[in-house]
């Protein structure tokens, strides 16, 4: 990994947000700083899903919520249909905002547990004054319907009386209230059961091809992400280690990290367990990453070269980038 | 073979302000001398209720238990609280979910792995730290004098869960429980945990019920698998069986409703329609009725009871799949 470089980004007209050079950094003491995003790029083009993948902590859902500004990054541009939010006075990004909406993790908690359904999804519709409030109820209503919950059941109930599945249904529901031509989902089935994973997964699906959104959908599970992913970039500790369609990802990985993670994937079906090497140890504290590339302290091919210098994405195949100075062939 | 752990028509129902909730019924299981057995369902499927009951760890006035539990030649639900605790460290052993929430966050490693080993084995604090260090190294943690001295906050997730596995291996049981041992890691950090978990059963001849709901989890760490559905055992067979020859819907159904990572991207998935049952009201018919897609006028009328093929394979349908009637 991680690597720098802007190789990947494909500067077309088509892109709908296009990251460049992002680093996010806290500081949780006087002289620790945190490098959670160390100079990112990446761009998305209308109609595609991204997907971003990756360990916890490697700066996922960090690097989501710098898109939307929440908070600010230290550096770099956010350029979404043209504007550069990281520019934008503190008025024209709330309003920026309502085209890029957010689904949350914890679909319980992310739910104000005081608040009906009703109130909910109206709230948004609400500030930003869309309609009376009789074409208000009716959008509400679509919106129910097009997250398949039935409307006069559900209206003037409160979160806790749902289930994990239902919440889910309900956030996308809000999300969808002020029309949004992106949608960030950050690990948005992860807290579900597998039965119930599916139903939201074919439903973000739906929604995305009925109002032609575009996607960020950020996951840990390498194969959710390949159900849903047009394009998927893995991060590691804060930088990318590889971007590449869903299709070549998955079966020639370039990067020895992405294999490793491949690798560590449980196959259900007891007649294909292969025991692969597995990656040992955990990630480096993002304090205090390692000089060069940020993975060769848990790499089995790194060399010397890796410790002196970063790797930067070069193009390994058509449409695959890589950042690293032994790629796998 | 014998069984280690043999569950007899256990029943656990919880007095709730909503009625009373069966959150097991009548299961039947047997768990044999150094085998894996999965338990694997939905949340809600009383797979965690099951392990607790089985160790002796739900009590309280709102439970009520029924059926028997005979761990290693001792009926432990004849025998008292503490004839119970008694078996727990060399007998039976439990890893929970959250190794967070599971270990106690004021008090430092070395004290915590240790307690087990003096209480236990009536070691001495000295030698109870010694074979602490030991421990931890067995679990494979690097640089293990100085994880004695931390507190849990200071360990990853990963590593925390070390510990526990630590903890319960401390007195050498015969059976561990772990209930969700990976859920919480990384698929990396699950990789190598589980791979402990096994080397650590074949050194330590020890058997093991790995409660989980991931297939892929189940796939490569059991022996047997028994599928959990609404409080029910609905299959028993041995994992290579059951994946190669499943009889019952509700298994079929989960497995295909899993993204899988040899999948075209961009397929849609294969969804189990509607929701686990209400636990106070199960209904006559099968509990999975409403939701199968192979579902017959009988299935909302009549309860199956369990069938067993010749080999074993125990599944509770009244129209299995791969069957002819």
């Amino acid at each position: 990994m991680a690597g720098s470089g802007t190789a990947h980004l494909r500067n077309t007209v088509d892109a709908v947000l296009t990251v460049r050079d992002l680093t996010v950094e806290f500081r949780v003491a006087k002289d620790k700083i945190v490098k959670a995003v160390s100079g990112l790029s990446f761009d998305v083009i209308r109609g595609e899903t991204l997907a971003i993948v990756g360990e916890s902590g490697c700066g996922k859902t960090t690097l989501a919520r710098a898109v939307l500004q929440l908070p600010p990054p230290n550096s770099g541009e956010v350029v979404f249909e043209g504007t550069d939010l990281t520019l934008l006075p503190k008025e024209n990004l709330r309003s920026a905002r309502t085209s890029m909406q957010m689904i949350f993790q914890d679909p319980i908690s992310s739910l104000d547990p005081r608040m009906t359904v009703h109130q909910l999804i109206d709230e948004p519709l609400e500030i930003w004054g869309r309609g009376t409030r009789a074409e208000r109820d009716e959008r509400i209503n679509n919106l129910l319907n097009n997250v398949g919950l039935e409307p006069d059941l559900v209206l003037n109930r409160r979160s806790y009386e749902f289930s994990g599945g239902q919440c889910q249904r309900i956030s996308i529901a809000r999300a969808l209230a002020l029309d949004p031509r992106m949608l960030i989902c950050d690990e948005p089935v992860s807290a579900l059961d597998v039965s119930i994973q599916a139903q939201i997964l074919n439903l973000l699906q739906d929604m995305k091809d009925r109002f032609g959104l575009t996607m960020i959908f950020i996951s840990h599970d390498l194969a959710v992400v390949k159900a849903v992913s047009n394009r998927v970039i893995v991060m590691y500790l804060g930088k990318i280690c590889e971007v590449a369609p869903p299709e070549t990802l998955y079966t020639k990985p370039a990067h020895h990290y992405t294999r490793a993670l491949l690798n560590s994937v449980p196959i259900a079906d007891p007649t294909r367990q292969t025991r692969t090497e597995l990656l040992q140890g955990e990630p480096p504290s993002p304090m205090n990453p390692p000089s060069g590339c940020r993975f060769r302290t848990r790499c089995a091919a790194a060399t010397a070269l890796c410790a002196e210098q970063e790797p930067q994405l070069q193009e390994v195949a058509p449409g695959q980038f890589v950042a690293c100075h032994h790629p796998l062939a | 073979m014998s069984s280690l752990l043999s569950v007899k028509n256990m029943s656990i129902n919880f007095d709730t302000p909503r009625g009373s909730l069966e959150a097991v019924r009548g299961v039947d299981i047997e768990i044999p001398a150094g085998m894996s057995v999965g338990v694997v369902g939905e949340s809600g499927s009383g797979k965690t209720v099951m392990c607790r009951a089985a160790m002796g760890l739900l009590q309280g006035s709102n439970v009520k238990r029924s059926g028997t539990v005979v761990f290693d030649g001792h009926e432990l639900t004849a025998m008292s609280k503490e004839e119970v605790r008694n078996l727990f460290g060399s007998g039976m052993a439990m890893i929970f979910q959250d190794p967070m929430t599971a270990l106690n966050p004021v008090r430092r490693i070395g004290s915590q792995l240790s307690e087990g080993l003096r209480v236990r084995l009536g070691m001495s604090k000295a030698d109870a730290l010694a074979r602490s260090k030991e421990l931890l190294e067995l679990v494979r943690i690097p640089n293990a004098e100085a994880v004695l001295k931390s507190f849990p906050y200071q360990l990853s997730g990963g590593m925390r869960q070390r510990v526990m596995i630590a903890i319960a291996i401390a007195c050498n049981p015969k059976l561990l429980f772990a209930d969700e041992p990976t859920t919480a890691l990384d698929v990396t950090v699950q990789a190598q945990i589980l791979q402990l978990l096994r080397e650590l059963r074949e050194d330590l001849k020890m058997s093991m019920v790995l409660v989980t709901h991931d297939l892929g989890v189940v796939a490569g760490n059991t022996d047997y698998v028994a599928v959990m559905y609404a409080g029910e055992i609905v299959e028993y067979a041995p994992t290579t069986k059951l994946f190669a020859d499943m009889r019952m819907p509700y298994t079929e159904a989960l497995l295909e409703s899993i993204p899988k990572i040899d999948h075209k991207s961009g397929t849609r998935l294969a969804v189990i329609a509607g929701r686990l049952p209400d636990p106070t009201d199960r209904g006559a018919g099968c509990s999975f009725a409403p939701r199968c897609k192979y579902v017959q006028e009988k299935c909302h009328k009549e309860h199956p009871e369990l069938k067993q093929d010749p080999d074993g394979h125990v599944y509770r349908c009244w129209f299995p799949i791969g069957v002819s009637l």
